[in-house]
């Protein structure tokens, strides 16, 4: 990487005292989980090419034609955090996201094809068409929903690893944030509280670099998200957010110390956001250099040589991200034929007491 | 004291307790009838600052009632995921004031998550934010802001104003399976009354604490009592007032409204919040498009509530300011 960006150095410390166990995943592991990250990749390509012209914003004007409207934030070159930590979730372990949560959401398990249909709004979308990107959530698997408020998942994944505790059940939560969060109230008073009570909670810092449109960096005191963890006492590791056996590797010793009732962790990912901070925002605010030397990281190219280097050949390789273009080429086929909701579908799931009570 | 039964006991008949011991008392018998009714804030462990968790620890576990670091934004936001995930929590938000720390986790994540996810969870929770003035609590632990609540979709709000009401009027809230932004109010704690517990109250039902033939005063929360002491005043003067306590605001019993107003042909709307944008313009409004009646509001002057007991006298909508408001009322149109 060329010393004239300025990307924050990824410091993979040699001091992780939980890193106990450095087995790699083997290839069946690997190419299971670069498949993941090709239906990730695969499906918010397909969602970018069909809200063209669906939103105003960044000096475009929304038409009508566009299938998928309203912003939408991607992910693309972060698939390997979502995968990577996902991997080791079971379904019943509780999960909140971010407003860039179709990764988050793919790789809990949830159906690429209902998330197709709720971002084309139509009735058969997990949320009946009432969410769209923002709000996409698949709750049957224990994904409590993507947010548009930053940093407002983690509360809810404190509680829910409360509720955990209460109940006697031994599930657990993980909560997705980006590095916009840290600076968000919410943070620093989950991080306590998770802390103060030991909860079963993997914060997950899903560093990109940038706050929307402004670099984070210059927003953000200290050293980073782990420093600001280890300073409630909570331990933290910081790993390389391109490579998904770096992060397979990291989040699986951090969920076993969870899940074994250890109290919270945290794991610093950094990655990079290749797109603009929504589908139509040409990000002409940084340095074109920036973007291209992360993309020479490109999570799934990493993951391609990490698989040729493991013995698999090229074409059960791309056989995966070919069966991720038919699934996602699937799922859009039968999103614009699925049916829109019905108009009397606004006025329900708002509340029982009083409803039907819409004016005074 | 109250003395909470212990679990399995019956609740027994009506006895004499305080609005702060009713709470204590229904939150109690939510929790021995539901294992998943759980209660969580400041100060909880030690009864809560208005007493109004009194012996709910000791009686339960400190897993159920649970004390918290001050992050409102926390308490509210990990009772979205308590309700999401199974339980039942009541947030103690200890003032409004406060909760005002947490408006994004009671209004863009508990009051909308259930429609926003297309119905995929339910967010059974209540949520207690204790409003009115406080003597000499001055600026911001005195405010009266169930207006803002009723404006936002998803949200039930409650405002009992007395012992038995806020015992009945839990327990409604607590099964009505709904995110309820329910205010005590500050000044009504040690406010003793009769509570039988086998009375139940169905929310958006209000009641006629008074009636009355010559005009109608609505009001809920402290200001019930205010407008009791006014329609005794105008008593004295020949104008008989009908008392009506809306006890929910959202939704509000336009039923019984307005069929009082059919009666008296008058209603004047008093509560202690500012007027301009109070929840009693939204009253006047409906019955303006309606209802044939004369209409007339009262609430406190729109300057934040003062200190020192002259200033903050300016700011208590009291049985005086109620019965001139109604007397002009009563003389309009004549």
């Amino acid at each position: 990487m060329a010393p004239a960006l300025s990307l924050v150095p990824i410091r993979l410390s040699d001091d992780h005292p939980e890193m106990t166990d450095d087995s790699q995943p083997d290839a069946d592991r690997l190419l299971g989980l670069y498949h993941t990250m090709c239906r990730i990749r695969a499906f918010e390509d397909a969602a970018e090419e069909a809200s063209r012209g669906g939103v105003s914003a960044f000096g475009q004007t929304s038409g009508t034609r566009a299938q998928v409207r309203g912003p939408l934030h991607l992910s693309t070159g972060q698939e390997a955090v979502a995968t990577g930590v996902c991997a080791h979730l079971r379904r019943d372990d509780w999960l909140t996201s971010t407003h860039r949560g179709h990764g988050h959401t793919i790789a809990k398990g949830a159906n690429l094809e209902r998330m197709m249909h709720e971002l084309f709004g139509r009735a058969s979308g997990f949320c009946g068409g009432k969410g769209g990107s923002m709000h996409i959530a698949d709750f049957s698997v224990g994904m409590l929903g993507a947010n548009g408020v930053v940093a407002a998942g983690i509360p809810i994944a404190v509680g829910a690893a409360q509720s955990m505790r209460v109940q006697g059940r031994d599930a657990i939560a993980v909560t997705f944030f980006g590095d916009g969060a840290l600076n968000r109230g919410p943070f620093a008073e989950g991080l306590n509280w998770a802390a103060a009570f030991e909860l079963p909670v993997l914060f997950v810092c899903e560093d990109n670099r940038w706050s929307a449109t402004t670099r984070t960096e210059a927003m953000s005191a200290g050293e980073g998200a782990a420093a600001r963890a280890r300073g409630f006492g909570v331990p933290a590791l910081e790993v390389d957010g391109m490579d998904v056996a770096a992060v397979w590797q990291a989040a699986g010793e951090l969920v076993a110390r969870v899940r074994a009732g250890d109290g919270p962790r945290l794991l610093h990912a950094l990655t990079y956001r290749f797109k603009g901070h929504v589908s139509v925002d040409p990000a002409a605010y940084r340095d074109p250099r920036e973007l291209a030397a992360a993309m020479n990281d490109d999570p799934l190219l990493l993951a391609q040589g990490r698989l040729r280097e493991l013995g698999v050949g090229a074409e059960m390789i791309e056989a995966r991200m070919w069966a991720a273009r038919e699934e996602v080429a699937a799922a859009l086929a039968s999103a614009e034929a699925a049916p829109w909701p019905a108009a009397s579908a606004a006025f329900e799931d708002v509340q029982d007491t009083g409803s039907g009570r819409w004016f005074s | 004291m109250v003395q909470l039964s212990t679990p399995g006991e019956e609740e027994g008949g009506a006895r004499v307790m305080t609005y702060s011991e009713a709470a204590a008392a229904a939150l109690a018998r939510a929790m021995r009838a539901d294992a998943s009714v759980v209660a969580l804030g400041e100060d909880l462990g030690r009864g809560g600052i208005f007493g109004q968790y009194r012996g709910l620890l000791e009686a339960f576990s400190a897993a159920r009632v649970i004390d918290t670091p001050i992050s409102e934004a926390t308490i509210a936001g990990s009772a979205v995921g308590m309700a999401l995930t199974g339980l039942r929590p009541v947030v103690e938000m200890r003032v409004v004031d406060f909760a005002l720390c947490a408006m994004d986790e009671i209004v863009n994540q508990a009051a909308k998550n259930r429609f926003m996810f297309g119905g995929q969870g339910r967010l059974p929770m209540v949520i207690r934010m204790p409003i009115g003035i406080w003597s000499a609590s001055a600026a911001q632990h005195s405010q009266s802001l169930e207006a803002w609540f009723a404006h936002v979709p998803g949200l039930v709000v409650v405002c009992p104003s007395t012992p038995q009401d806020n015992y009945a009027l839990l327990q409604a809230a607590l099964a009505s399976g709904d995110p309820v932004a329910y205010f005590e109010h500050k000044e009504l704690w040690a406010t003793q009354g009769e509570v039988d517990p086998a009375h139940t109250v169905e929310l958006g039902r209000a009641r006629i604490a008074r009636p009355g033939r010559d005009l109608t005063i609505v009001s809920w929360s402290r200001t019930v009592h205010e407008s009791l002491e006014a329609a005794q005043l105008l008593a004295g003067e020949g104008i008989e007032a009908e008392v009506i306590d809306l006890r929910t605001i959202w939704p509000w019993d336009r039923e019984t409204v307005e069929a009082s107003a059919q009666r008296t042909g008058r209603v004047l709307v008093a509560h202690e919040a500012v007027q301009v944008a109070g929840f009693g313009a939204e009253i006047v409004a409906t019955l303006a498009e309606h209802a044939d009646a004369l209409l007339a509001r009262v609430g406190a002057p729109r300057a934040p509530v003062g200190y020192s007991p002259p200033l903050e006298a300016q700011a208590r909508v009291g049985a005086t300011a109620i019965a001139a408001a109604a007397r002009r009322l009563a003389r309009r149109g004549r």
